[in-house]
């Protein structure tokens, strides 16, 4: 499943994505390696999110070039990219009158899962909701809603998993579960790319960390190379210097 | 094909499930239509004016009116919390969700016409189902080029600021022809008129449908990426 012949798993070249008028994501080059775990940061109206969102498959960028597994994507995902790739959002990504167990079994279908409810049994038990799996999503607090969602994420056993603000809105408890998840996930060797603004949950998560600022990456270094302690005057600093 | 069609029959299962538990856009369709109906019937001077004349126009105004609010209310479903990106992020083809939600529309405006015909019946004290087999094929492709036409367009209005209004606006214009040609078969029908009479609707309406079906579906795609 996973890309270990040394090429990036996910390569955008000179990424340009354009809305109207703005460049809502500025000449953008990044390589990511297979099992490697990326955290962006960066402050609102970077492009971020675009970016994670290009990725995906859900925008196509306006210029550059998008290459995932070795393969030119820029145009559109084919379905068997989209079986590698599990994507986690600040909403939900899920119906709220259907319950949790069907959420995961409607989601499991769409993906081919061989045995959706078997599946869906299996990651309400993983995120902790087999006792609520019968209640309608909509009964869920915003933690629960979260662990549905990368529930939701897990059903086709992604090896890319993106991940847009997971922490948004979550108490200490929801917050700590879903970092236990992600660093399970990550000792699987599966390759994470979160973009966060919580930069103490984001150094501790990455294995590598970039910094977005006005649709350009400012910043980008292992994990091991950045001295935390001074990590937010590096962040303040080149937040402050780009244009907006 | 198995993916297209599992991947549009899932979107179904799904659409009526949401629906069966809340109840919204029956409910809504429901109302909104007893309430034209009771309109009409205050508005025209039966005594002065033949039932058969308008019952068609009536019955289709209602049809009209509530599909459109239940076509958009499906879709700001999709809206709500991503769902419609959780759709498109699936290995599945996009004219697999313009069918899905095509047709569980399609299904819900058929059960909303099964409800408020009777009630037509007895408000109006006439039965427009007398040639039961031909109204049925009337509604049916009647409410099938709405639905082509409409799930189209709710796509592109879900994406719109003024979506719940923007919705109707857009797609009453479009869905006109089959409108018509609904009406004057519906019409004719509840007028005995013979077969030969109304036969060129029925063409019109089977003509409207394949190309809104066949436009909507090479369109879908392009309507609902970013």
């Amino acid at each position: 499943m996973t890309q270990n012949n040394g090429s990036p798993l996910i390569e955008l070249k000179s990424i340009v994505k354009r809305f109207g008028r703005v460049n809502a994501v500025n000449g953008v080059s990044l390589a990511v390696k297979s099992g490697e775990s990326l955290t962006i940061f960066g402050p609102n109206g970077a492009g971020k999110t675009t970016l994670l969102r290009m990725i995906a498959g859900l925008v196509k960028p306006t210029e550059g070039e998008l290459v995932i597994a070795g393969e030119e994507v820029t145009h559109g995902h084919h379905d068997d990219l989209r079986r590698r790739i599990g994507y986690i959002s600040h909403q939900s990504l899920v119906y709220q009158e259907l319950t949790a167990r069907e959420n995961l079994v409607f989601f499991a279908k769409l993906y081919g899962v061989s045995e959706p409810h078997a599946k869906a049994e299996t990651l309400l038990k993983e995120v902790g909701l087999e006792s609520r799996g019968d209640d309608p999503a909509q009964t869920f607090s915003r933690g629960m809603k979260q662990r549905l969602s990368i529930a939701r994420a897990l059903v086709n056993d992604p090896d890319i998993i993106l991940l847009d603000e997971p922490f948004t809105g979550l108490d200490q408890h929801a917050a700590s579960m879903l970092q236990n998840l992600l660093k399970r996930l990550h000792s699987e060797k599966r390759t994470i790319v979160m973009i966060t603004h919580n930069l103490q949950v984001g150094l501790e998560m990455g294995t590598r960390v970039a910094i977005q600022a006005a649709g350009k990456i400012r910043f980008d270094k292992a994990a091991s190379e950045i001295d935390h302690a001074a990590f937010t005057e590096v962040y303040n600093g080149i937040v402050g210097s780009a244009h907006y | 094909m198995k993916r297209f069609l599992s991947g549009a029959a899932a979107i179904v299962r799904k659409d009526l499930a949401m629906e069966l538990r809340g109840k919204e856009i029956i409910t809504t369709t429901f109302m909104f239509s007893v309430l034209t109906l009771l309109i009409f019937n205050f508005a025209f001077d039966m005594t002065s004016v033949k039932v058969e004349d308008v019952a068609a126009g009536v019955l289709w105004v209602a049809f009209l009116f509530s599909g459109s609010i239940s076509m958009n209310r499906s879709f700001l479903h999709e809206k709500e919390e991503g769902c419609l990106s959780a759709l498109m992020l699936a290995p599945l083809d996009r004219s697999s969700v313009y069918f899905g939600k095509m047709a569980s529309n399609l299904l819900l405006t058929l059960l909303s016409m099964a409800i408020i015909i009777p009630i037509f019946t007895v408000m109006y004290n006439i039965n427009v189902m007398e040639r039961f087999a031909l109204q049925c094929l009337t509604l049916f492709l009647g409410a099938l080029g709405f639905n082509a036409v409409g799930a189209l367009i709710a796509a592109m209005a879900v994406n719109l600021r003024a979506r719940e209004m923007m919705g109707p606006l857009l797609l009453l214009p479009v869905v006109a022809p089959v409108v018509i040609a609904a009406v004057k078969a519906s019409g004719g029908l509840i007028r005995g008129e013979s077969l030969d009479q109304i036969w060129v609707w029925f063409q019109i309406l089977a003509v409207f449908d394949v190309i809104y079906l066949v436009v909507s579906w090479l369109v879908f795609e392009h309507i609902i990426e970013e």
